[in-house]
């Protein structure tokens, strides 16, 4: 039963980091563009150091450190007046109405904390990496088009808002339908962040099982549950790139590129 | 101070069997960390390295055969690009080290294969080269048509052409996302140890000694940072070094149509 | 999910107010792949002989207990922030691991650690010994001098041997004799090497009275014989004098 469940984790944390990362990646560009410099060295310092660490890497301590980011912060705005130090020797602890989740909170609940915990962490990295693209994609809006809001007397922020950002996605759209890719290729990664994936099932339950542990003994399945994956991953890429292409056609519709020129001239 | 050089004089080299036999095993310093997870390093420049510089000819070739008229080559790159970039690494190396290991029960020529330096590095190479492969071809797409008329006007064809002009601006057009696919073949290099093939007497890259020390010390937070602080090291080299050639090969545009052709990293990142 | 609060212990028996409103729920960490210590069964529950040992301990302690499972990589560093408050994950008592967390007294002896090969003949210090990554089978051999090769999981460990890629699998005995169990093509060697302390649970150092809790309860299994009844049950170790 987890086998199947697990499918569909791993496609709500798709759906969930997606626009996630996208808010993110979309706040770190313009974090970079800004004129403000210490909130543009912010902006392009998490671009580059996110998108320098290994994803892996990233997994392996983040969860940890953000589990207790976050309970140091409730700690100290819940029980101000806590007598012990929260490092004691190699334990944290923080005062019980400061735990995430609460301790004796059903184990259901910790799962999807954990679960969140790891959306938001796939949302950091992948969002380094959007950001990354929309930057460009902010810069490839052609220059003209600004000069001409400019011309009209739009402000700095009014430009930005009804120039740039309704013309950058046709320019940002190929790198972020990649990083759709790369993001759906990163999920067997789940499983370092404590979530029961699709490849934490395809291990348990595809290793050998002896007579005594189970009714259904068998040998080493392992090869056949990962056919499956590779089977689940390779259609979920050929559907992504199909859909992709068509918003790909529907946005490119009107607009000053190539693709929107050839479009007119077929339409023509 | 002293104590540090002795350390790296120890494992600087560890990784690849030169120097102490035993890992440490108690009292970890800091210098340890970074002189043993640097010393893992190696392996992941060799895995990236290797397979980034036969990956491009072979992804010139998946390219050239994606675009092609004759129909089997076509689809046969198109079924590679496919294959490899449709799956998650993770999985390949599965695979790889699956069949390595039937073929290796057959024939001995595949003895070698089941290690980590010929076998990792075979799945990496075929695995960017399908990636690359998918971005040159975006590439020779988006190739001006005056380009090419000019270079019927001069009178090249055939090979020539295609080595003084749809190649070159293949290459320039394809540039800045080839350099965003060279930083993830070095991150998916960590891979290699972490979840595909075995380590041989505790030689591994470096992310297996950043987990051997996260697992002695039971302090993830000191190994892993090291070795995020290595990789963004060498991201910064990788994106200097790619811009060097990047800039060499726009060396005859004009400036300012150069910082416009830069200035939008188009397509396909990985 | 049904079974997983087992015990409803009456806590107002429980001596210090703080530590029942600390310990409301005790959540009990394990790994969930390493039968017959602890494994996740059929119905997707952890099962094995962790699980009906720590169901008992709870029940001994009047403790309300949770069941958790965690990757081993991080099994100590998430005590330690502390997403659970033990670990029973068959977890040898080391002294690099006591100065981290604390132990309770062992609840078994010392599993000795065994060879699993494909023929009797094996001389260790001549053959490729496989072990998994970072366990302390995989530090003995390395301080042996013998040829180690390392897999991520003790599976592949099994699979290399059949393989022909490694000679033999160096690991707990108890895994051994399970994992071969009804398998004809492999052998468990006379040869075993005692490593590692006893087996214990892992608290967090500042949790003594949890720790006194259950330390009471094992002595209290221990001294009715029932330990034993449970070790021979699901034959993990050998048994307590």
């Amino acid at each position: 039963m987890g086998f199947y469940w697990s499918f569909l984790t791993v496609l709500t944390l798709l759906a969930i980091t997606a626009p996630l990362a996208l808010i993110f990646g979309f706040g770190g560009a313009i974090a970079a563009r800004s004129t403000i410099a210490p909130l543009s060295w912010f902006g392009k310092g998490y671009i580059a150091i996110v998108r320098g660490v290994p994803d892996i890497a990233f997994f392996l301590f983040f969860v940890i450190a953000l589990d207790q980011g976050i309970e140091y912060l409730r700690h100290k705005i819940k029980c101000p007046d806590w007598p012990d130090t929260i490092r004691q020797g190699n334990d944290f602890i923080v005062c019980q109405a400061a735990k995430m989740p609460l301790g004796n909170a059903p184990q259901w609940v910790h799962e999807t904390y954990g679960y969140f915990i790891a959306v938001f962490t796939f949302a950091i990295v992948f969002g380094a990496f959007a950001g990354n693209v929309l930057f460009g994609a902010m810069r490839a809006v052609p220059k003209p088009q600004i000069e001409t809001a400019e011309a009209y007397g739009m402000t700095r922020r009014q430009s930005f808002w009804r120039i740039i950002v309704p013309q950058m996605w046709v320019y940002a759209l190929p790198g972020l339908g990649n990083l759709w890719m790369v993001l759906i290729k990163a999920t067997p990664l789940l499983f370092l962040l404590g979530v029961e994936d699709i490849v934490y099932w395809a291990r348990e339950l595809g290793g050998t099982k002896t007579p005594r542990f189970t009714d259904y003994p068998h040998g080493d399945w392992r090869v056949w549950y990962f056919l499956v994956l590779l089977v689940f991953y390779l259609a979920f890429t050929r559907l992504s790139e199909i859909v992709l292409d068509r918003v790909m056609r529907r946005l490119t519709a009107g607009q000053a590129t190539s693709g929107g020129e050839a479009q007119r001239r077929a339409a023509a | 101070m002293m104590e540090c050089l002795d350390t790296i004089a120890d494992y600087g080299l560890r990784s690849i069997g030169i120097g102490e036999r035993l890992l440490p095993r108690e009292n970890f310093t800091l210098c340890q960390q970074f002189t043993l997870i640097g010393s893992g390093m190696l392996w992941n420049i060799y895995f990236g390295v290797l397979s980034l510089l036969a990956g491009f000819f072979l992804a010139t070739a998946v390219a050239l055969g994606k675009a092609a008229r004759n129909p089997v080559l076509r689809k046969s790159s198109e079924w590679f690009i496919f294959i490899f970039r449709g799956s998650p690494l993770f999985i390949q190396f599965f695979f790889a080290y699956f069949l390595f290991l039937a073929l290796k029960g057959q024939y001995p020529f595949f003895d070698p294969f089941t290690a980590a330096w010929l076998g990792a590095l075979l799945v990496l190479f075929l695995n960017t080269s399908a990636y690359t492969g998918e971005i040159f071809y975006g590439a020779l797409q988006s190739i001006p048509k005056g380009d090419i008329e000019a270079a019927d006007a001069y009178g090249l064809s055939g090979w020539s052409r295609f080595r003084r002009v749809i190649w070159p601006t293949m290459l320039r057009l394809a540039w800045p996302a080839y350099t965003n696919e060279a930083i993830f073949l070095f991150h998916s290099t960590t891979l290699v140890y972490f979840s595909g093939f075995p380590a041989w007497q505790q030689k591994g890259d470096a992310l297996y000694y950043a987990s051997y020390f996260a697992d002695k010390t039971f302090n993830p937070f000191v190994p892993y940072p090291i070795l995020a602080g290595y990789f963004i090291l060498l991201t910064l080299v990788i994106i200097t070094l790619m811009g060097r050639i990047g800039a060499r090969l726009n060396r005859h545009l004009p400036q300012e149509a150069k910082r416009t052709r830069f200035r939008f990293r188009p397509q396909l990142i990985r | 999910m049904k079974n997983l609060i087992l015990t409803t212990a009456a806590l107002a028996l429980t001596s210090s107010m703080a530590f029942a409103e600390s310990h409301s729920v005790v959540r009990m960490g394990t790994e969930g792949a390493y039968a017959p210590w602890n494994f996740i069964n059929d119905a997707g529950e952890v099962d094995g002989f962790e699980r009906e040992l720590g169901d008992e301990l709870c029940a001994r302690a009047e403790l309300t207990c949770e069941w958790v499972t965690n990757d081993w990589d991080s099994i100590i560093p998430n005590l330690v922030s502390g997403n659970y408050d033990t670990i029973i994950a068959g977890m040898s008592i080391t002294p690099e691991r006591d100065e981290i967390i604390d132990f309770t007294q062992e609840y078994t002896p010392a599993d000795p650690t065994a060879f699993v090969a494909m023929t009797e003949d094996l001389d260790p210090a001549n053959s490729v010994i496989a072990a998994q990554t970072g366990t302390i089978q995989a530090g003995y051999i390395a301080d042996q001098g013998w040829t180690l090769v390392e897999f991520a999981t003790p599976e592949e460990t099994i699979a290399a041997v059949r393989a022909g890629e490694a000679d033999a699998v160096f690991a707990d005995q108890s895994y051994l004799a399970g994992a071969i169990e009804g398998q004809d093509d492999l052998i468990m060697l006379e040869q075993t090497v005692a490593l590692g302390g006893g087996v214990g649970m892992g608290l967090r150092e500042s949790d003594t009275e949890l720790r006194e809790k259950f330390d009471a309860a094992i002595q209290s299994m221990k001294d009715d014989g029932s330990l034993n009844e449970l070790i021979s049950k699901w034959e993990v170790a050998s048994l307590f004098e």
